[in-house]
């Protein structure tokens, strides 16, 4: 699909359209997302971070939600439908004061019933709201929940099944959906579906399956700051790069997620204002730990690490990229003060390798599987072959296993040591890193050894183990912070990836768009922006 | 006439049997997991297995073939993984949208192609000839997402006359025969056309520039008939090869649209069918295919009639 944007790109910039002509639409802003249907609109979303960034913090509300408030600092959770929590000296048994005076779009209040409900629609498939499909979204995010209970309206108890720091952060992923409106929907999720209803600050006027979904204000939301601005937010899946860069450029829409880089210049030459912010979000290669890989050995990972150029590959990216300095991206409030640092330097790359035994006459073949596309992929052809060529310098030959993006997610949770990998040594994959359980856990915790959970190299190490029983044990928030920063030290030092590139969730909008800030995290906040006109 | 047809309709089972079959192994072979679409990709193993047995994905492979075929004779397509929504529902809307681009393309590239094909014909290996094989030779060989592309960046980013995607203001569910929606189809239907254009004009060229020699059309002139009269007979020497080629490009331009509904965001069966086999929605892409083809061969079945009817040889073969 290169050839073909590059082939837009250079016909576009010849166009060298007018902007005067764009389609005006008074306090509507119209988004291109790059997702082939609208998210599941019911509460528990589909469709990954593009989900709950359109269809879930907008509509629906979790107890603890991520500050989205600014594009300076890292994002860090704030209160949301709860106002204070804190955990019994047991360490399992968490109590949430809930807000009060919270109602849904259909006027019915929120209480601590309505949480229990939801808990039920998740993980009690026995309870008339149980939802098979929303079940499947959230289940797997909330893992130490054991049970909960409506202590009054306003009081709510979560037990964990064992002590577990980490809660708050699963439970940013929980949206309520009111009880009332399902009832009053025949207790029929389908027709919810098209008409739902959340506590978030838009409600959803309009759904056109595969084709829009229109949001209007919910002006009597909660949180002042967050009631929007606008008139209407239309949400059009547009998943074709090159068709979402027609509709912006032609007026049809205001706004498109993730343009093609080399499409941008073509943008930017015609008026159209390019956004972007370092988030957590990273594209590596995660590394065989199998006996017999090739990087088991230390001074291969550093050299490797060291003999990609990421300054270099920039404008491969146009520009859009954090070169990687460990697996966090550097702004990160956990990325540490790590000794190691994966910059590019040639000689010290060599000089390891050679310490290893490798050298001009005795190279090393390694084989890498990687996708020719995907979410959050970025452009993995170029890249990769980018990383080819860096790792030949240090007398690394690549040779690389391409598969298609689902079956490539497949061979990712089957894991390194499962045969339809092709004793691949690594897999170019890229990770949403929000919180301690996706940016580190869940990648090289012993427990999780694919093909039981998400440790593809079969990592193992009784330090780092013991590490991430420590993030989840230390519930004082400035404790774990530092526990989290020796984690992704410990990450850094040993090398433990490819680090590549961080991406910067680029989006292109009219210029008419105003008042957007983007926060360095997956969701984004809409109450703010306005149209001028 | 009627036994013929009979005798055709019976030929349509074994051939929908073979086509449900064909379909439905062909989106099994494929490699991947349709639970992708419905889970975290960080999903245990254990909370997979659970929703690959409630799909009922955790069967062999004949049993799953059983039990969507016998829910398929009771009018149940399934619901697709992806959305949850009704096969039935998200196929025949789509091909709803398909069929209206698609007769869009076909009222513009049929009688264009006729036209040019019986202009080419009759002026066989003159500057007209020439002029209109290099016309849909260029039809023919031009990729036409490629031509799409440069059309809307044309008429929608360069002079902002026609929108670049969808399918009305406020998507196909609002459709309207009015300038509004229309201007929607225009692109996508004049990117469309241009192939069959091409074809159509290529084969009516051939087969009138071959009767125009034939004897009888020489008797026909001697016997004192006008110009026009003469090319009436031709015209109907040559509508029966040129209906079936015409059916046959009727069929690719619903099922063969996937590029042009990408290019153009156009919510139709190619556009469907292209997200379902990237997400391996398996009921979703099972239901879509075997519709597709079904259509395809209800095509096949209606020219054959049509041509029949003009043709009476053709019923005794």
């Amino acid at each position: 699909m290169s050839r073909f944007s590059r082939g837009f790109a250079a016909l576009a910039t010849a166009a060298a359209m007018a902007c005067g002509t764009l389609a005006q639409a008074q306090g509507t802003l119209r988004i291109g997302m790059t997702a082939a249907d609208i998210p599941l609109t019911t509460g528990q979303t589909d469709q990954g971070g593009e989900g709950m960034r359109f269809m879930g913090y907008t509509v629906y509300d979790s107890l603890i939600e991520w500050d989205l408030s600014s594009a300076d600092k890292p994002s860090v959770l704030i209160p949301g439908l709860a106002t204070d929590w804190s955990v019994g000296e047991d360490e399992l048994t968490w109590t949430f004061t809930l807000r009060d005076g919270v109602t849904f779009h259909d006027g019915s209040p929120f209480t601590a019933e309505s949480v229990v409900w939801n808990f039920d629609k998740l993980l009690d498939d026995s309870s008339p709201q149980y939802d098979p499909r929303q079940s499947a979204q959230g289940k797997s995010r909330i893992p130490a929940v054991a049970s909960y209970e409506a202590i009054d309206d306003l009081t709510l108890t979560i037990t964990t099944k064992e002590p577990d720091a980490t809660l708050p952060y699963q439970l940013a992923w929980i949206l309520m959906s009111s009880r009332a409106n399902w009832e009053a929907m025949d207790m029929d999720w389908e027709k919810v579906a098209m008409s739902p209803s959340g506590t978030g600050p838009w409600k959803l006027e309009t759904f056109v399956p595969r084709e829009r979904a229109e949001l209007v204000p919910n002006t009597e939301y909660w949180d002042d700051t967050r009631i929007p601005e606008l008139d209407k937010l239309v949400l059009i899946p547009l998943p074709e790069p090159n068709a979402r860069a027609a509709a912006l450029m032609s007026g049809q829409v205001d706004w498109i997620e993730a343009p093609a880089p080399d499409t941008i210049p073509a943008m930017q030459g015609n008026g159209f204002v390019i956004s972007s912010n370092a988030y957590p979000h990273n594209w590596t290669w995660h590394l065989s730990r199998l006996e017999g890989s090739p990087w088991n050995d230390i001074r291969v990972r550093k050299a490797a690490n060291m003999a990609i150029d990421r300054t270099g590959m920039m404008p491969l990216l146009g520009g859009l990229m954090v070169p990687a300095k460990g697996f966090l991206p550097p702004s990160s409030q956990w990325f540490g003060e790590p000794t190691f640092d994966p910059s590019y330097d040639l000689d010290a790359a060599r000089a390891l390798m050679t310490e290893a035994g490798f050298g001009p006459d005795n190279r090393l073949t390694v084989k890498a599987l990687i996708s020719p596309s995907g979410s959050g992929q970025m452009l993995p052809l170029p890249m990769n072959e980018f990383v080819q060529q860096s790792l030949a310098e240090i007398w690394i030959d690549v040779e690389f296993m391409v598969v298609e993006w689902n079956q490539m997610i497949n061979l990712w949770r089957a894991g390194a040591a499962d045969p339809a990998v092709e004793g691949a040594q690594s897999i170019n994959f890229t990770y949403f890193i929000q919180d301690p359980f996706t940016g580190l856990i869940r990648h090289l915790d012993e427990n999780l050894i694919a093909p039981n959970g998400t440790n593809w190299g079969h990592y193992s190490d009784p330090e780092m183990q013991e590490l991430f029983n420590r993030i989840k044990t230390t519930f004082d928030p400035e404790e774990q912070t530092a526990v989290l920063q020796q984690t992704h030290e410990k990450f850094v030092d040993d090398a433990l990836f490819l680090f590549v590139t961080h991406d910067v969730a680029p989006r292109a909008m009219a210029p008419k768009v105003k008042g957007f800030v983007q926060a360095q995290n997956w969701y984004q906040n809409f109450s703010g922006i306005t149209i001028e006109e | 006439m009627l036994s013929y047809l009979i005798r055709r309709l019976i030929l349509v089972l074994p051939v929908a049997f073979g086509v449900s079959v064909i379909c439905f192994l062909l989106v099994q072979i494929a490699p991947g997991d349709p639970l992708t679409a419905i889970m975290p990709i960080d999903a245990t193993a254990e909370e997979q297995a659970a929703m690959r047995a409630a799909y009922g994905l955790d069967k062999p492979l004949p049993i799953q073939y059983a039990v969507w075929i016998g829910n398929l004779v009771q009018g149940d397509m399934g619901k697709s993984i992806a959305s949850g929504r009704p096969v039935a529902t998200e196929v025949f809307g789509a091909v709803k949208n398909s069929l209206l681009l698609a007769a869009s393309a076909a009222v513009i590239a049929f009688p264009i192609g006729v036209f040019l094909g019986f202009l080419a014909g009759y002026f066989q290996e003159s500057w007209v000839d020439r002029c209109v094989t290099a016309l849909s030779i260029t039809g023919v060989s031009v990729p036409n997402y490629w031509l799409g592309i440069v059309l809307v960046i044309i008429f929608s980013v360069n002079l902002g006359w026609l929108p670049s995607m969808g399918a009305g203001p406020g998507g196909s569910g609002a459709w309207e025969w009015d300038w509004l929606h229309v201007r929607h189809l225009v692109l996508p239907a004049v990117t469309l056309a241009v192939v069959p254009i091409g074809i159509v004009s290529r084969t009516v060229r051939a087969l009138s520039g071959d009767i125009l020699t034939q004897d009888f059309v020489q008797a026909l002139y001697a016997k004192g008939m006008s110009r026009v009269d003469v090319l009436r007979h031709v015209a109907r020497n040559a509508a029966a090869t040129a209906l079936s080629v015409m059916g046959l490009q009727l069929g690719y331009l619903l099922g063969g649209s996937i590029l042009i509904e990408t290019v153009f965001n156009w919510p139709g069966s190619g556009f469907l069918l292209s997200n379902a086999i990237f997400q391996r929605d398996l009921p979703l892409l099972q239901g879509t295919i075997l519709v597709l083809a079904l259509f395809f061969v209800a095509m096949n079945l209606i020219v054959d009639v049509v041509q029949a009817a003009i043709d009476p040889r053709i019923q005794r073969t």
